[in-house]
């Protein structure tokens, strides 16, 4: 997400789009398939695998991707492809819990801001330019550090380190709506402020909101796998992207496999919601 | 009077920030002698009252506030909770190793997108669709697998570099490309359509029509358009590399602040986390307010446009 944000504030506004319109459909259309097919492998794991994610067989450890093991065994003979395949529930839904709260602290930080105005607006401002001087990886830590490790505290910590982009966003646009004419109209007709809130404001912020969060979705998940590879995440057993690839790294010299094929699994489902986000954009802005 | 404006915005981010990590070191769950004693075996009731005086916890909150306020600004960053030292000392060793790392990284990544732009510039459609896709590629890689990858083919298939350590300059070009690449894929992005823009002005006409040659119109005129933009992005780049040390320290297993912030974080050392992200809040600040003061001497145009 910070990636994207970067570059549309240091290109200059008249930049003539460089990926014309057919390439982004295509690429709209690839990420979408992809997509499809990776939320195929996390609601039905068992159409993908017959194994068990779990299972321990010995004897075969260390075995090279083959027929018989798509991505190859892991150091207890664990079939690496049903890790994957089991693990995807995991990576995503952290990634996804993790947007999903970046964006009810951003909606309600900037809500709160651009509805406020005056002190309110000030300190909100002045406690998001606090929080984007830091970069988002070591806010994530710093949150981290404080309640601890495992699933359910780096999507959190993830998502807190995502709100002061969406509350700036959502502020932005709160703000420019709340200044329209419309709005005006409605609020000299005496239309009390939760209709004109629900019926202009929140749909005007909702498209902006959605773009940027399908975009954040892939950074989010990257800064979760991260996370995990540093120990982080969830503990030992779990088919955890991530901490997969961070158990298989002490093994890279003899079998590779191990932690290649989780992080490409990452690099897979990045690459789709990027190439989706970016073409729900250029619709956007067309 | 705008550089005085920047200035005091910047101070206040900087009080933020450091108002921020008070109130982190004080989040804790649980008591915070817990914290400071660790997991030690017998705690007696003398050193617990040891621990508070000593740390001021049996003070008002407003006044450990403001302590700690001061402690920061004589350059104290606390005592770290594990190991028996001053924060400050931890962090001073431990730098040296980070900031070549990162330095690296930024030299090399704004080389390798000067030269990707400058061999993609007038290769046509495909050459630019080509560079579209490894510039996507650059920014959906995350760099622990590619460091990953580098390690795999260049460490253990083809031994030419070193998988652990920092030593020598050898140690360091992996983990500097690990860095470099996806970072030079965002800036090529940006430098690319730049080149494009100013490319269509009518200086470049003029430059054309005095017969000049398109090597001479890229070098010396539409070249230093196209990276001028770049500055604007350095507190961003400052902040994806402190990010992307923490990472690459850990897959490379080097020394410095990002193996050292884990470390602490896995520790629960808060002191060292509080004083990193203090840091870096502090470098984003210092760079942020160096690149705005310096951007209208760089660029004339501004100069002229806020005269006007």
């Amino acid at each position: 997400m910070s990636v994207e944000l970067a570059l549309s504030d240091a290109v200059s506004d008249e930049a003539p789009a460089r990926v014309d319109g057919r390439s982004r459909r295509i690429g709209a259309w690839l990420g979408a398939t992809l997509l499809v097919l990776v939320l195929a492998v996390l609601v039905f794991p068992e159409w993908f695998s017959s194994g068990r994610p779990n299972a321990t067989d010995v004897r075969h450890a260390f075995t090279p991707p083959s027929l018989g093991h798509l991505f190859g065994t892991d150091e207890l003979g664990r079939d690496v492809y049903t890790r994957v395949v089991y693990g995807a529930g995991i990576s995503l839904g952290i990634g996804v819990l993790a947007v999903g709260i970046g964006v009810v602290g951003g909606v309600l930080l900037g809500l709160l801001s651009g509805l406020g105005r005056g002190w309110v607006d000030t300190v909100a401002m002045r406690v998001v330019d606090v929080l984007l001087a830091v970069p988002e990886l070591l806010l994530a830590l710093l949150v981290v550090a404080i309640i601890g490790r495992g699933s359910l505290n780096v999507a959190l910590a993830i998502g807190v380190a995502a709100v002061p982009h969406f509350a700036r966003l959502v502020r932005g646009q709160a703000l420019s709506v709340l200044r329209s004419e419309y709005v005006e109209a409605a609020k000299i007709l005496g239309v009390p402020p939760v209709r004109y809130l629900g019926r202009h404001v929140l749909p005007n912020v909702g498209g902006p909101l959605v773009v940027m969060a399908s975009i954040g979705t892939g950074s989010a998940i990257t800064a979760a796998a991260g996370l995990s590879v540093l120990g982080l995440g969830p503990p030992a057993p779990s088919p955890e992207w991530g901490a997969m690839l961070s158990e298989g790294q002490a093994y890279l010299g003899t079998a590779w496999w191990i932690a290649v094929f989780p992080g490409l699994a990452v690099v897979v489902v990045v690459l789709s919601v990027t190439l989706l986000g970016r073409g729900v954009q250029a619709r956007r802005l067309r | 009077m705008r550089a005085g404006r920047r200035l005091l915005a910047g101070l206040l981010v900087l009080w933020g920030a450091a108002t921020l990590t008070f109130l982190a070191l004080h989040l804790i769950p649980g008591d915070q002698v817990d914290a400071i004693l660790g997991p030690s075996l017998s705690v007696t009731p003398q050193l617990r009252a040891q621990i508070t005086a000593e740390y001021g916890l049996d003070h008002p909150l407003v006044v450990q506030y403001l302590d700690y306020l001061g402690r920061l600004l004589r350059g104290d960053l606390g005592q770290s909770y594990q190991r028996d030292m001053p924060v400050g000392r931890l962090l001073a060793e431990q730098i040296g190793p980070t900031v070549q790392l990162a330095l690296s990284a930024a030299l090399a990544a704004f080389v390798v997108a000067i030269l990707a732009v400058l061999v993609t510039a007038g290769s046509g459609r495909f050459g630019r669709w080509l560079a579209s896709v490894i510039e996507l590629l650059a920014v959906s890689v995350p760099n622990f697998w590619l460091g990953l990858i580098l390690l795999t083919v260049f460490s253990f298939r083809f031994p030419i570099f070193p998988a652990v350590g920092a030593a020598g300059p050898l140690g360091l070009v992996l983990p500097t490309a690990t860095l470099a690449l996806p970072l030079g894929g965002v800036l090529a992005q940006v430098i690319r359509q730049e080149l494009e823009l100013a490319d269509g002005r009518p200086f470049a006409i003029s430059v054309r029509a005095r017969g000049a040659s398109e090597v001479h119109l890229t070098l010396r005129h539409t070249l230093r358009h196209a990276v001028t933009p770049v500055v604007t992005l350095s507190a961003w780049v400052i902040g994806s590399l402190i990010g992307g040390t923490v990472l690459v320290e850990n897959i490379f297993v080097r020394p410095g602040i990002g193996r050292t912030l884990v470390g602490a974080v896995v520790s629960r050392d808060t002191p060292v986390v509080t004083a990193i992200v203090l840091l870096s809040a502090v470098a984003f600040v210092v760079v942020n307010t160096v690149v705005d003061l310096l951007y209208p001497i760089i660029d004339p145009r501004l100069r002229a446009e806020s005269r006007t």
